[in-house]
């Protein structure tokens, strides 16, 4: 293994990570506030992958404001999946609410596969971003070097949001105790939709990163991903923000790697996020920043 | 002979009756779906244990379907098929071996199979609780549907396998599950399951859905109920997978993804979680109802202006059609109430 090549994975590995942390964030603080495994949070970010898709195709938008337009209308769709779906299911026994999300994911799929068919669509990715940099003898399209820094400024936002202001505050209150939540004069309603559509902003802004990076967008596109995330989502703690980023590297470095130095492995790529997840929890049953959610209520 | 013991036994001699009519008066493409309904009624009922008597929310049962499907297949295909079929590597020494044609001890075998992983399964998959339990057994789920695809010696990888038809000797083929086989196990489902929900284990698995601590404290080996629900869902799991790849001929991959799951997991909850008739309720309503459904895949007529086919326009409506449901019967149609406790409240009602 030549140092180039290390590099280089190091760097894919770095930039697939950064992408299921974005996802994973959306899901953590979706099951934080609801407990709920939000089913159609991979879908949404397909939705996002298409919103730019289609900004870029039909209304010939650069790039950026693809991005911009993908995230508003992710961000719409993750706010009114909230108060459709979930809202009236909020003191509902808590399965009704997954079949709920599971129901939207059906929808979001079928409903793209009716429109657009269910073939894969090419993403037209704009020229700066796939020329090539060359840092002595590792070669390097600019996207593979954007998108984790971009990622990274964006957790960094999060976690000052989340950390750092009173909103944040509210939402990590939420996921501390709802009842409580309410009788401290906080409009539980509101920062639930804020969680939806912060959630699901930074998955279309992952989902449109994906489809820079494999130039193609499907209808069925966010099925596997969102699970993967999910994964990495529960791998790291869910509930924490900080686990869902740790998860999403530890998956993406571990399928770069795994298939760049063991070939043999490439058909089982899309498991590792389990074969790990499976192994952590074994180990430690709350992910590796988690805590306990049941007993964290009493 | 309780006044119940006689409804139970009425209700089954009219299920009998019922697949007789059908065996012999039904259209072909009805008998389709009567089996269609009767092996999901046999996988929703069974989920229905683990997942809604034993409270455990398992994602699994695409897992143990598939286990079921392709062990099924593997021992109905002779070994000439075999070979003609395995394209990208030869068939391993012992899968060429196995073979029988007798479609009872097929369905056993898959049965047994699906539950031995079961068995292995319940030490890790029980370790954890709640959601971190369905994220677990998902994950089981997806590992087991990507070993078929990566074993290609044994499974021939995503093409599958095909043409698991029953051949006679002057060269017709035809389908091993039949409306007796599917309509058979799905009422001996029935009653094993009935009767194990009712037995001292079946107040065992609720106490471990309603409080596994307070369980525990009285007690309740939980380790013990959780397996012992998840080894028998998953023996009639095996069992419904022998009998689809009996009626459909074939078995690959990308029929057992998770989807397989969330059909039985909407089966479930719609019926209402825990009731077992709900569960063949719900499993007649979703299948039957997706079926009926199926026109709108077609090109339609609308008030005189002539549409095109859209496929997929069936699922969109269905899953429009499921968010309402859920939104307003909370509880799915029976809540945690079986046909005799509806019974006994009328009987309570009309004293």
């Amino acid at each position: 293994m030549d140092s180039v090549l290390f590099f280089q994975q190091m760097v894919n590995g770095f930039s697939l990570g950064s992408m299921y942390a974005l996802i994973a964030i959306g899901y953590t603080m979706v099951y934080g506030v609801l407990r709920l495994i939000n089913f159609a949070h991979g879908d949404i970010m397909m939705v996002g992958a298409y919103a730019a898709l289609f900004s870029m195709t039909s209304f010939t938008l650069p790039f950026p404001f693809a991005l911009l337009f993908a995230v508003t209308v992710a961000a719409v769709l993750g706010v009114a999946t909230d108060k459709i779906a979930y809202k009236p299911l909020r003191k509902a026994p808590r399965i009704s609410l997954l079949i709920t999300a599971i129901g939207i994911s059906f929808l979001l799929e079928n409903l793209f596969q009716v429109i657009f068919g269910g073939a894969p669509r090419s993403f037209n990715v704009p020229e700066y971003l796939e020329q090539v940099v060359s840092i002595g003898d590792v070669n390097l399209a600019v996207s593979a070097i954007l998108v984790p820094i971009i990622t990274l400024v964006l957790l960094a936002c999060v976690l000052f949001i989340l950390y750092k202001t009173k909103y944040g505050m509210a939402i990590r209150a939420l996921a501390f105790d709802i009842q409580t939540v309410n009788l401290m004069g906080i409009d539980a309603n509101m920062i639930i939709s804020i969680v939806f559509a912060l959630g699901s902003s930074l998955a279309a802004i992952g989902g449109v990163f994906w489809a820079l990076n494999y130039p193609s967008v499907d209808p069925l596109m966010g099925v596997l991903i969102g699970l993967k995330a999910f994964a990495a989502a529960v791998l790291g703690g869910i509930g924490s923000v900080g686990g869902a980023v740790l998860g999403g590297f530890i998956i993406g470095f571990t399928e770069v790697v795994a298939v760049a130095f063991f070939p043999d492995l490439a058909g089982f790529k899309d498991a590792f996020a389990f074969i790990f997840l499976i192994l952590v929890l074994l180990f430690k049953p709350t992910g590796i920043l988690g805590y306990d959610f049941e007993k964290s209520r009493f | 002979m309780s006044k119940f013991k006689i409804l139970h036994v009425l209700f089954f001699a009219l299920a009998i009756g019922f697949l007789f009519l059908s065996h012999y008066y039904f259209a072909e493409y009805t008998q389709s779906i009567v089996n269609n309904i009767a092996i999901f009624i046999i996988l929703a009922i069974s989920y229905n244990l683990i997942n809604g008597v034993t409270g455990q929310f398992s994602l699994e049962p695409n897992g143990f379907v598939a286990v079921g499907a392709y062990v099924a297949a593997l021992l109905l295909l002779n070994a000439d098929s075999k070979l003609y079929q395995f394209d990208a590597e030869e068939p391993a020494g012992i899968i060429l071996a196995l073979h029988t044609t007798n479609f009872i001890l097929t369905m056993i075998i898959s049965g047994v199979c699906a539950t031995i992983l079961a068995l292995i399964l319940a030490m890790p998959v029980f370790r954890v609780r709640g959601d971190y339990l369905a994220i677990v057994t998902l994950g089981f789920g997806f590992i087991i549907q990507l070993l078929a695809v990566n074993f290609p010696a044994y499974t021939n990888g995503s093409l599958g396998l095909n043409e698991v038809m029953k051949v006679a000797e002057n060269g017709d083929t035809s389908r091993y599950t039949n409306i007796f086989y599917s309509g058979g196990v799905a009422i001996i489902a029935v009653i094993v399951i009935l009767n194990l929900i009712y037995s001292k284990f079946g107040r065992a698995m609720k106490a471990v859905r309603d409080d596994e601590d307070a369980a525990l404290a009285m007690g309740v080996n939980t380790f013990k109920i959780k397996t012992m629900a998840f080894s028998v869902s998953a023996f009639f799991e095996g069992v419904g997978g022998a009998l689809l790849v009996g009626l459909l001929g074939s078995v690959s991959p990308d029929q057992f993804t998770f989807f397989f799951t969330f059909q039985l997991l909407i089966i479930i909850v719609l019926g209402g979680l825990g009731s077992t008739t709900g569960a063949i309720l719900g499993t007649i309503l979703v299948m039957g109802g997706s079926e009926w459904l199926r026109f709108l895949d077609e090109p339609m007529n609308l008030l005189g202006y002539q549409t095109e086919a859209y496929p997929g326009l069936r699922m969109v409506v269905f899953s429009v059609i499921l968010i309402f449901v859920m939104l307003f019967a909370r509880r799915g149609i029976m809540g945690q109430m079986e046909l005799t406790d509806i019974l006994n409240k009328f009987k309570k009602a009309s004293k």
